[in-house]
C-alpha cells in the first residue's frame, strides 16, 4: 500500500501564561490510500490538535510545532507557508467537525458554503460552481438540491448539515478527509445515516479518512486500522480487528470494557476507568496511564515503553508486553 | 409583509399616545408655568390674559384633549416664547442642521467605528489593539464639551481654513461632525471589538478556513457579516439621538441646530416646544428601530418580519 500521509514524531504545544502544554508529545503514524484510520481516546488526549495540525488550522501562536514532520505526499506540511497551506487545505485535504448546528455560516447560502473553496482552487464562473453545489448536493442524498442550494443553514435539520458539510470537503474531491467527531452531536439514527455516506463517497472518490472519535462502536463499522491515543502519546495501534478481538494495552482493554453491550446484563454497573488524565503542563517522563493502571510496575512510573510488535501492524506501547515484563511482573507490582 | 408594517404602525401610535401622555403629565406637575416669572411680576391682567391666550386657564384634561386634537393634524402649536415663529416652523428650521450634523457624524462613526474594533480583534493583545482601544476609551469617557473646546484650541486655532464656530459653509461642519461622532464612533469600536473576537472562535470560522480561503476572505466573508449584527442594534437610538442635535455641541460651536431646543425649553417652561421637541424625537426614534428591525432581515437571514412568535 502506497503511503498518503506520513506522521513522523509529530510535537505540538501551546504556550500559555501559565507555561508550555505539551498536548501532541512525539507520535508516529501513517495512512495509506483508500484507507479509513481511527484515532480514539478520551477528550483532552489531543485527537482534534493532531486533526488541525495536520490542516495547520490551530492559532499559531500559542500552538506551535515542537518537532517532528507532517508528510502528506512526500511533502513536510509543518515547513509550509500560509499560502502554501491554502492550496492544500480543502483541496487536497478537507475537514468534518463535530457539530454540524454551529459549524456552518448562519449568513451564507449553502451552495455557496459548498463552493466556496472551489471556485478558488479551481476557478470556477458561478454558474458551473451552481451545478456542481447541486451535484455535490444530490450525491450526499439531500432531496431538492436545486431548491436547497439558495437556502440557509438554519432552514436544515442537524443531519442533513452534516451531509452538507460532507458535500462541502468532499466537493473537491480531496485525498484526504479528516472527520474530527462527524457524528457526535447526531442522533444515533442519523449517525448510522452519516456514516454509511462516508463509506459510499469514499468508494466513489477513494478518499482516505482519518475519523477522530470516541465511539468505538462507529470504530468498528467504519474503519480498517484503529490508533488508541492517551495524553498526547500513542498507545497502540493495529487494525480493527486486532485492537477488538486482542487489545495488548490495559488502556485499550479498559476502553473496550467501558462500551455497553447488548447482552450485558442490566443491573450491572457500566465500567468507568477511574481517575483523569494525567496534566499536560507537567506531562509524566514515564507512561501517562501509570496513574489509572492497575497493572502499573516501578518501571512504568520513570520509562515510557518502547513500541512492541505483536503483528506487522499492530503494536502497543507497555512494559507488561516486554519480553522482560513476564519474569519483573511477578515480583514487583505496585 | 404589509400586514407587519400595519401592525408596527399601530404600534407605533400607542408608543407615541402613551410619550405624549406621560411628557404632559410630568411638565404639568412641575411648579410653575411659562409665564410665572420669579423675578418680575407681570400685571395681573396681562397674566391672565397671556393664560388664557394658550389655553392655560382650561382644566388639565381640556388641554390634553385640545393637544392630541392639534398633534393630530400635525400642528404642534404656537412657541410661549418665541413671538415670531411656531413649533413647526422650528422644528422645521433647526432639524435640517442638525441633522445634517448627525449624518456626517454618523457616516465617519460608521467608516472608523467598526474598523477600528475589528482590527483591535484580529490583532488582540497587540499593538493595534491598545492603540484603538485606547482611542475607544477617550470617546466614551471624555464629555463632549471637554472635546468641542478640544477641538477649537487644537484644530480650528491651527488651522486657518477651520472655523472656530458657526454655521452657514460646509466648513462650519467639520469640527461639530467630529466632536458629535466620537461617541458613538468608540461604543461601535468596542462593541465590534467583542462581537468580533466571539465570532472568530465560532466553528464555522474554522470551516471557511479549511476551505483553504484567504485570510482576507475569511473574515470579510465570514466574520464581518456576523459580528456586524450588534453594531446594527444600537443603531436605530444611535442614529435618532445624532439626528435631533446635540445640546452641548450646539452651543460650543454656536448652531442653530435642534439639539438646544431640548433644554432650553425646559427652563423656559415653554410647554408646546418641550412637548413639540419630546414628540418629534419621539417620532424619529420609532422610524428608525423599523429601519434597524428591516436592516436586521437584510443581514441575518434567520431573522424574519413576522408576527409568529411575537
Amino acid at each position: 500500500m502506497e503511503k498518503l500521509l506520513e506522521v513522523k514524531d509529530l510535537a505540538v504545544s501551546f504556550q500559555t501564561f501559565f507555561g508550555e502544554v505539551e498536548a501532541v508529545r512525539g507520535i508516529s503514524f501513517h495512512v495509506d490510500k483508500k484507507e479509513t484510520v481511527a484515532i480514539v481516546g478520551e477528550s483532552g488526549c489531543g485527537k482534534s490538535v493532531t486533526a488541525n495540525s495536520i490542516m495547520q488550522l490551530l492559532p499559531m501562536p500559542p500552538a506551535f510545532y515542537k518537532h517532528g514532520q507532517i508528510l502528506f505526499n512526500g511533502e513536510d506540511i509543518v515547513q509550509k507557508s500560509e499560502k502554501e497551506m491554502q492550496k492544500i487545505r480543502g483541496n487536497q485535504i478537507s475537514m468534518i467537525f463535530q457539530d454540524p448546528m454551529t459549524s456552518l455560516n448562519p449568513t451564507m447560502k449553502v451552495g455557496k458554503q459548498i463552493v466556496e473553496g472551489l471556485i478558488k482552487h479551481q476557478n470556477l464562473s458561478s454558474q458551473e460552481a451552481e451545478k456542481k453545489a447541486i451535484e455535490m448536493l444530490d450525491l450526499v442524498s439531500v432531496p431538492q438540491p436545486e431548491k436547497r442550494i439558495k437556502q440557509y443553514p438554519h432552514e436544515f435539520s442537524g443531519g442533513m448539515r452534516q451531509r452538507v458539510m460532507i458535500a462541502l470537503a468532499m466537493v473537491s474531491h480531496p485525498k484526504l478527509l479528516i472527520a474530527d467527531e462527524p457524528t457526535t452531536a447526531l442522533d444515533v439514527t442519523v449517525q448510522a445515516q452519516i456514516l454509511d455516506l462516508m463509506k459510499d463517497i469514499q468508494d466513489k472518490f477513494g478518499t482516505s479518512i482519518i475519523l477522530i472519535t470516541h465511539d468505538l462502536g462507529v470504530v468498528a463499522d467504519m474503519c480498517d486500522r484503529v490508533i488508541v491515543m492517551y495524553a498526547g502519546q500513542l498507545l497502540e495501534e493495529g487494525k480493527v480487528d486486532e485492537i477488538f478481538k486482542n487489545p495488548k494495552h490495559p488502556y485499550t482493554r479498559k476502553l473496550l470494557g467501558s462500551v455497553p453491550r447488548l447482552d450485558m446484563d442490566r443491573s450491572e454497573t457500566l465500567y468507568s476507568i477511574e481517575g483523569t488524565p494525567p496534566d499536560l503542563y507537567i506531562p509524566p517522563k514515564g507512561c501517562p496511564f501509570f496513574d489509572r493502571c492497575d497493572q502499573a510496575m516501578v518501571v512504568c512510573k520513570g520509562h515510557m515503553p518502547e513500541r512492541e510488535y505483536h503483528t506487522d501492524s499492530h503494536y502497543s506501547c507497555c512494559w507488561l508486553n516486554h519480553p522482560m515484563a513476564k519474569k519483573a511482573a511477578e515480583g514487583s507490582e505496585i | 409583509m404589509s400586514k407587519y408594517f400595519l401592525k408596527r404602525l399601530a404600534m407605533a401610535v400607542v408608543t407615541l399616545l402613551a410619550i405624549i401622555t406621560i411628557t404632559f403629565i410630568l411638565m404639568h406637575s412641575v411648579p410653575g408655568d411659562p409665564f410665572a416669572n420669579e423675578n418680575k411680576r407681570m400685571p395681573e391682567a396681562v397674566y391672565q390674559n397671556l393664560m388664557k391666550k394658550y389655553g392655560l386657564d382650561k382644566p388639565y384634561s381640556h388641554q390634553y384633549i385640545m393637544y392630541l386634537k392639534n398633534i393630530a393634524r400635525g400642528d404642534f402649536g404656537e412657541s410661549m416664547k418665541s413671538n415670531t415663529e411656531t413649533v413647526n416652523e422650528m422644528i422645521a428650521r433647526g432639524f435640517p442642521v442638525s441633522a445634517q450634523l448627525g449624518l456626517q457624524a454618523l457616516i465617519i462613526a460608521l467608516i472608523f467605528g467598526p474598523v477600528l474594533g475589528a482590527i483591535a480583534a484580529l490583532y488582540q493583545n497587540k499593538l493595534p489593539d491598545y492603540i484603538s482601544m485606547i482611542i475607544s476609551i477617550i470617546g466614551v469617557s471624555v464629555p463632549s464639551f471637554v472635546m468641542g473646546s478640544f477641538l477649537i484650541q487644537f484644530i480650528a486655532r491651527n488651522v486657518d481654513w477651520i472655523p472656530i464656530g458657526g454655521w452657514g459653509e460646509w466648513k462650519h461642519t467639520i469640527l461639530p461632525s467630529f466632536a458629535l461622532a466620537l461617541m458613538p464612533l468608540a461604543q461601535m469600536a468596542r462593541l465590534m471589538r467583542s462581537s468580533m473576537l466571539e465570532i472568530i472562535g465560532q466553528d464555522y470560522i474554522k470551516t471557511a478556513k479549511s476551505k483553504g480561503i484567504s485570510r482576507t476572505a475569511v473574515i470579510m466573508k465570514h466574520a464581518v457579516r456576523n459580528a456586524i449584527l450588534p453594531i446594527i442594534s444600537i443603531l436605530g437610538t444611535t442614529i435618532s439621538n445624532l439626528l435631533v442635535g446635540s445640546f452641548v455641541i450646539e452651543k460650543i460651536f454656536g448652531i442653530p441646530g435642534l439639539g438646544m431646543f431640548f433644554t432650553t425649553s425646559i427652563y423656559n417652561r415653554d410647554y408646546t416646544l418641550i412637548m413639540g421637541v419630546t414628540v418629534f424625537y419621539a417620532i424619529v426614534l420609532i422610524a428608525m428601530l423599523l429601519l434597524v428591525d428591516i436592516a436586521y432581515t437584510l443581514i441575518d437571514p434567520r431573522i424574519r418580519l413576522t408576527e409568529e412568535g411575537r
